[in-house]
């Protein structure tokens, strides 16, 4: 169900983003990437990173262009998996665009976050796991959680950037009106489709809460920094979205 | 059974007179209740919306309309939003001066191929407004089930008149023997403001004509628009029409009795319609692939 409603969007996924978040999203994700450092100045060091409902690219990318431009490092390698082919193609058109495509550093994989499988993303194989706005839509998070443990090694990094909980009251509501008024109106301007930004904006509301989610974090087995804001996690414009880190211990 | 129209004031700001669980148990039209505000939905497809998101939607709408003119959802959203409740409620009154439009109103008959019986009406004599009608689709290569369904309207019969506006669009063009092509659709598009006073009709009017070159805005101009100013004013209300009980009238008999004449004759589409211009293209990409030596595959 889940993969029907990005099966409609995916054509008009990246248009719908910047128009809904006003071009912030791009903001936000800059920062999720950029806080990673991915990459690794010793030449010949392969960074495994995979970035799980990837669908059109945007992290996997922001991260291959991190390690060329601040790391100059082309080793490292980026998974990219989607549970939808539609978005997986898309994110393969962008790819056509840059210099990455043709060579070993990115690669496309249909997948489900909650059960990758362990043929093709065995244990233990990991630097760094991404997720961006793509967690909420998975109807079993911890499995998902615990999925992450698995393929990331000791000591590697699980990141998630995801909508959440405003924190500021005068903002909460301003930010409620706009998400139940204006983001399904978009969707029905922009994309003849009411009703998957209408599920859109109700799968954000019903997301846990920030203190909530990092629990859940830790209860996957990761390390996380202190339940507060700038620990385990940090928040982004007020709330409105938020960056989670944990850290598999070896 | 249709919900009593004092319990259908249903506006975000309006006081509920009955619970909602309550009318849910006496209407087959309430379909679900929204826990964020008190509307509920008053008709399948009802989109309810406070006047800042009608307002944004009205807006958007236009310049979508404009810039993707194919998106009919677009178009007839943007007929909903600036279509204001003293204007629909003229059009309902015109309807309920009639027999013929009270009958409409209480039968509310809707227009596709399943309420038409298109292959009877093909075999009426020549000549008959039904037999008429058949021929104008197929020569224009076009179905009465293309119309998007009325979503902004809140008042369920006031809905239904709008609907019934939308469907009643491809009757005229027969009537007027006029095809789909930009001009003619721009002369009714007048017809149609000076008759009903639509505001998205009258949008139309005065924006389409810059899409066209100026021979064919001078025609528009020079020919059309007073012919739809005079013939527009002229008619009888053509909302009260039951046209669905006029198949075996002849043309003539049709347009004495609404008041209504020809316009000047137009120019047939020497253009294919949209359906005909694609089966075209396939076949045209079939045979050059067919022709040439293996290629790299198209995204």
């Amino acid at each position: 169900l889940v993969k029907e409603v990005f099966s409609s969007v995916a054509s008009k996924y990246d248009v719908m983003n910047d128009a809904m978040s006003m071009g912030i999203h791009r903001l936000w994700k800059d920062e999720f990437v950029s806080s990673l450092k991915p990459g690794s100045v010793k030449v010949g060091k392969v960074t495994r990173c995979i970035d799980v409902a990837g669908g059109t690219g945007d992290i996997a990318l922001r991260i291959l262009d991190y390690a060329r431009e601040k790391k100059a490092d082309r080793d490292l390698k980026v998974d990219l998996v989607d549970i939808n082919p539609e978005m997986l193609k898309e994110g393969e058109k962008r790819f056509r665009k840059t210099m990455y495509h043709g060579t070993p550093q990115v690669a496309f994989h249909v997948g489900n976050a909650q059960d990758l499988g362990k043929e093709r993303f065995p244990d233990n194989t990991y630097d760094i796991y991404t997720i961006a706005f793509g967690i909420r839509n998975c109807t079993d998070v911890p499995a998902v959680l615990s999925e992450a443990y698995r393929v990331l090694k000791p000591g590697g990094v699980f990141a998630c950037l995801e909508f959440s909980k405003v924190t500021q009251p005068a903002l909460a509501s301003l930010y409620e009106s706009y998400s139940f008024s204006v983001i399904p109106l978009l969707g029905t301007i922009l994309a003849g489709d009411r009703a998957s930004y209408q599920y859109l904006v109700e799968s954000i509301r019903k997301f846990p809460s920030q203190p909530e989610f990092a629990q859940m974090i830790a209860n996957a087995g990761f390390e996380v920094g202190e339940l507060q804001d700038g620990g385990a996690w940090r928040d982004q414009w007020g709330g409105i979205a938020s960056i989670h880190t944990g850290v598999k211990l070896a | 059974m249709s919900v009593p129209r004092h319990l259908l004031r249903s506006t975000q700001r309006a006081r509920q007179i009955v619970p909602n669980n309550v009318l849910k148990a006496i209407s087959p039209v309430c379909t679900r209740v929204q826990t964020r505000n008190v509307t509920t939905p008053a008709y399948p497809g009802h989109i309810p919306l406070n006047w800042a998101e009608n307002a944004f939607m009205a807006v958007g709408s236009a310049i979508m309309s404009l810039a993707d003119p194919r998106r009919g959802d677009m178009i007839a959203a943007l007929g909903e939003t600036t279509a204001s409740n003293a204007l629909l409620n003229k059009l309902r009154e015109q309807m309920l001066s009639s027999p013929e439009g009270r009958r409409i109103l209480k039968e509310r008959p809707r227009i596709n191929s399943d309420t038409i019986d298109l292959e009877k009406l093909a075999l009426l004599p020549e000549g008959t407004f039904g037999r008429a009608y058949v021929t104008w689709l197929e020569k224009c290569d076009v179905t009465p089930d293309t119309r998007e369904p009325v979503h902004y309207i809140d008042d369920p019969e006031l809905a239904y008149t709008i609907q019934r506006y939308r469907e009643c669009h491809d009757f005229y063009h027969a009537l007027f023997s006029l095809p789909v092509s930009v001009e003619s659709e721009l002369a009714l598009k007048w017809f149609e403001y000076i008759h009903f006073g639509l505001p998205m009709a009258g949008l139309g009017a005065v924006f389409g004509p810059l899409r066209l070159d100026a021979t064919k805005r001078s025609r528009l101009f020079q020919e059309y628009v007073p012919w739809a100013m005079k013939c527009g004013a002229n008619a009888k209300p053509l909302i009260a029409v039951y046209w669905e009980e006029k198949w075996e009238m002849t043309m003539e008999d049709l347009k004495k009795e609404l008041g209504v004449w020809d316009p000047p004759a137009a120019i047939w589409g020497k253009a294919l319609s949209e359906k005909q211009r694609e089966k075209k293209r396939r076949e045209a990409a079939a045979a050059a692939a067919a022709t040439s030596p293996a290629s790299t595959s198209s995204s």
